[in-house]
């Protein structure tokens, strides 16, 4: 007892005194400074022979006495020496300020090891005399201080049960107290207490901290008008983060703070200080950090409330953040209604919002963000497949609002999307899905990506049976060949797509697919330049011979593709001949071979074994001709293909006998 | 020995959102000389992680892909090996084993790798071996359903190369390895 009644008194004397001694040398440093030596006479200021100073004393007006600087308890006197003394004495002074305030949170120190003290006494007896001192001094240095060492200095549980004492000084307190920082450590430390231990919980709902702290806070800001608003959001940030470690499981406090936050917020213009939107991102990035289902986040109805009080800058990066946070937890967004919030949220990156411009951002961050929406399509997903066309439609609904930037991004994973749930389907609903997508595909500005993706809805509507589906599809395909897609080398690869994709068609009539293969093979026969029309022929010569048990096997046409495309090669290698005398597309000639091999093996009665001949012929007086100049591409190909038939040749049964007549 | 990762039809971000996590977790980088990959990445940011992973990358073209720079065809020697490259989508009918045969002839390659139909396929035929990584997504194909993540890493040592061939099945990373040797005139192979 004895003990704490001596530290205790120890500890208000020292805080006088250290107050005091803090005024006073505020004083005489301030006057120092702005004195040149030269003044020094006009105030009445002596200096003795070892340069000290001596300044009046103002105990009253008739009191001519000097004191000595630097006294009177602590006895230091030092000289001074031509300018330099304002500097010197400001850190010796400094240094004085600091030993002694160490001295007086020593005695804070001291008092909370000393045994004998426990919860009772210190919630009756220690620290209402504290905090008197602290009160009374109305010191705001020593108030910050002071409360400062309090809650670093004594145990978290004490500060548990002392909760409503140690806030009630709050604001009795100097009103320039910086104690929001005093309530953020006071809370971050309350939390890092529930985080070491499971065991502590309980205590916390048993005394209500959220409520008191949050009531405190509320006070708080309600008491210092003029707190700027990154003051105010720091302050709930501590509290949202103390509540997300003590009551993890009571969404309604963690919308509580949002919702204050939103309180406080509104009335006013967006944010425009950096300081404070970063602790708005700060407020907000929290609940995702904590819940790893990010879809609890999504449920607390003032999230979206406070997003919108972000700049329009501001409100996409922390669009980002959501997208990034369930990407890296590899969340499933499964319900059309979250799905729903989930794209409120992120409709700065959706759309352009109001009074923003599509082209005031910088290209890459523009693809970035979009491809990030695009990734996020495909964590939306659910089993039921009702449930999924829903969350389809909802997401179709929202990228359309796009405009033509962004829908060459967005697009195609919706596509992916819905042909993935067409094919759990497979054989309901595919009309439906089909008419819609015809519309979202032809408002891509992209020809190039709408025809694959027309492509890719055509063999699924293949697999669905829905001929006339298909049938539009390529229709719609062939459309954009026609007019859209103009660049030479676009052409051949649109045209080896519609070729590859129309030759596994299986749902065609005679008639439907005679039209198609016809316009596939116009249009290969009339790419710009020779060797890729001799290319895509051959390549529609697979058109006609499909090697299912059903499938078309239409020898003559196979040929007569084939012998155009002998033709088309021919014409090239007349051309090359007469501009350069240099070699010829051979090379063209031993592809096509090798097609005529294809076949031939198939069981096209058609490709005969001496059409073979002529054409292994054909190439060898080709590449032996004078005019042509060793190819370092055919000749090995042409090499490899006789080497090739000599396997085949060695082959037993019926392959050996088919390949028998043909000499090499 | 020379490790070389053949991988592709990530179709990241229009069919899938990343790489498997079990996959990420086991590329590291340092660990592969070369990368091959048959295209269809299809951003800049995949083509920039793979990078990340090995130096030494090699990408065709698929059909998907942002940058139309990279090349229809590549071929390349490793070791005693030439390998030749190709997204798939050019050679019609898609997957069609003669017909892959004939661009191998045409490469003149003793492997080919080549993707487009997201199933992993590793044999040898008359001209060479032909190894498809699949897709390491699992992303959608027209032509392939139920598409399993895979991809491909091959064990060059001298005239042998082992193909390791890895796919997600059911959550579980699955392992599987084929024998390839080379003589001098013609390519034979082991399966285990």
């Amino acid at each position: 007892m004895d003990a704490v009644e001596f530290v205790l008194q120890n500890f208000t004397e020292m805080n006088k005194l250290w107050i005091r001694m803090q005024h006073q040398v505020c004083w005489n440093t301030s006057v120092l400074t702005c004195m040149a030596p030269e003044n020094l006479h006009a105030t009445k200021v002596k200096m003795n022979r070892e340069g000290m100073i001596f300044w009046p004393c103002r105990c009253s007006s008739a009191c001519d006495t000097f004191i000595l600087f630097g006294d009177p308890e602590l006895r230091t006197s030092f000289g001074l020496s031509g300018l330099q003394g304002p500097v010197r004495v400001e850190e010796k002074l400094e240094k004085e300020r600091s030993e002694l305030r160490d001295l007086v949170g020593k005695n804070l120190h001291v008092l909370s090891q000393i045994e004998g003290i426990d919860l009772e006494m210190y919630k009756d007896n220690v620290l209402p005399r504290i905090l008197e001192q602290v009160v009374d001094c109305k010191d705001e240095l020593a108030q910050y201080y002071l409360m400062e060492c309090i809650i670093q200095v004594f145990p978290d549980e004490y500060h548990l049960q002392t909760l409503e004492t140690l806030l009630g000084a709050c604001p009795l307190l100097q009103p320039t107290v910086d104690i929001k920082t005093v309530l953020s450590q006071l809370m971050e430390r309350l939390s890092n207490y529930a985080a070491s231990s499971a065991e502590v919980l309980p205590e916390f709902l048993q005394v209500e901290a959220f409520s008191k702290l949050s009531n405190a806070i509320g006070k708080v800001i309600e008491a210092q008008v003029d707190m700027p608003i990154v003051g105010v959001i720091t302050l709930y940030v501590s509290l949202l983060t103390f509540t997300l470690h003590v009551h993890p499981d009571r969404l309604d406090y963690v919308d509580q703070v949002l919702g204050a936050c939103v309180k406080k917020l509104s009335g006013k213009a967006k944010l425009e200080d950096s300081k404070a939107t970063k602790q708005v991102v700060a407020l907000l990035s929290a609940p995702l950090e904590k819940f790893n289902e990010i879809v609890t986040a999504l449920t607390l109805s003032n999230y979206p409330r406070v997003m919108d009080h972000l700049d329009s800058e501001t409100n996409k990066v922390m669009a980002m953040v959501i997208i990034q946070s369930i990407m890296k937890n590899n969340t499933c967004v499964s319900t059309a209604d979250q799905v729903e919030v989930l794209f409120e949220l992120i409709k700065g990156l959706i759309k352009d919002l109001d009074g923003t411009h599509g082209d005031e951002l910088d290209d890459e961050d523009f693809k970035e963000e979009q491809n990030s929406v695009a990734r996020l399509i495909h964590m939306l997903y659910h089993d039921e497949p009702e449930e999924m066309l829903q969350i389809i439609c909802l997401v179709r609904k929202h990228i359309m609002t796009g405009g033509p930037k962004r829908l060459p991004f967005t697009v195609p994973s919706l596509v992916f999307s819905s042909l993935k749930l067409v094919r759990r389907l497979q054989g309901q609903d595919g009309d439906v899905v089909g008419e819609e997508t015809i519309e979202t595909l032809s408002s891509v500005p992209s020809p190039e990506l709408a025809l694959r993706l027309y492509l890719q809805c055509a063999e699924a509507a293949n697999d669905c049976d829905l001929e006339p589906v298909a049938y539009e599809f390529f229709t719609q395909a062939f459309v954009l060949y026609e007019e859209e897609v103009t660049d030479s080398k676009a052409q051949v690869t649109a045209i080896h797509l519609i070729i590859g994709t129309l030759q596994r068609m299986n749902v065609f009539g005679v008639e439907n697919r005679d039209t198609l293969t016809h316009k596939a093979t116009g249009y290969s026969a009339k790419l710009l330049k020779k060797p890729d029309q001799c290319r895509a022929v051959y390549a529609c010569s697979h058109l006609f011979w499909v090697d299912d048990q059903d499938g078309i096997k239409d020898g003559e046409r196979v040929l007569l593709c084939l012998k155009r495309s002998l033709r088309i090669a021919n014409a090239a290698q007349q051309m090359a001949n007469v501009t350069r005398g240099s070699s010829g597309p051979v090379i063209l000639f031993v592809e096509i071979l090798n097609k005529y091999l294809y076949f031939f093996e198939k069981g096209n009665p058609q490709i005969t074994s001496a059409a073979i001949q002529d054409l292994v012929e054909l190439i060898r007086t080709e590449m032996q001709s004078d005019t042509t100049t060793p190819d370092p591409a055919s000749d090995p190909f042409f090499a490899s293909t006789l080497r090739y038939i000599q396997f085949q040749k060695q082959k037993s049964g019926a392959m050996g006998e088919k390949y028998d007549p043909i000499k090499v | 020995m020379v490790l070389v990762l053949a991988i592709g039809d990530l179709h990241i971000p229009h069919r899938a959102p990343d790489l498997p996590p079990k996959f990420k977790s086991m590329l590291v980088p340092g660990k592969i000389q070369h990368i091959i990959c048959t295209g269809n990445l299809c951003i800049k940011e995949v083509h920039d992680y793979l990078k990340s992973l090995c130096p030494s990358l090699h990408v065709t073209r698929g059909e998907y892909d942002e940058d139309a720079r990279y090349p229809e065809t590549k071929t390349l020697t490793i070791g005693q090996f030439k390998l030749g490259l190709c997204h798939g989508h050019q050679v019609v009918p898609w997957g069609d084993l003669d017909s892959l045969a004939m661009l191998q002839r045409q490469l003149d390659v003793d492997i080919l790798v080549s993707g487009h139909t997201h199933q992993f396929k590793a044999y040898k035929h008359e001209a060479g071996v032909v190894i498809n990584p699949g897709s390491a997504t699992g992303a959608y194909s027209s032509i392939t359903y139920d598409v399993n993540p895979s991809f491909v890493l091959m064990d060059i040592d001298g005239l042998r190369v082992v193909v390791y061939v890895y796919e997600l099945i059911d959550g579980e990373v699955k392992v599987d390895k084929i024998d390839f040797k080379k003589t001098a005139t013609a390519t034979t192979h082991s399966a285990n």
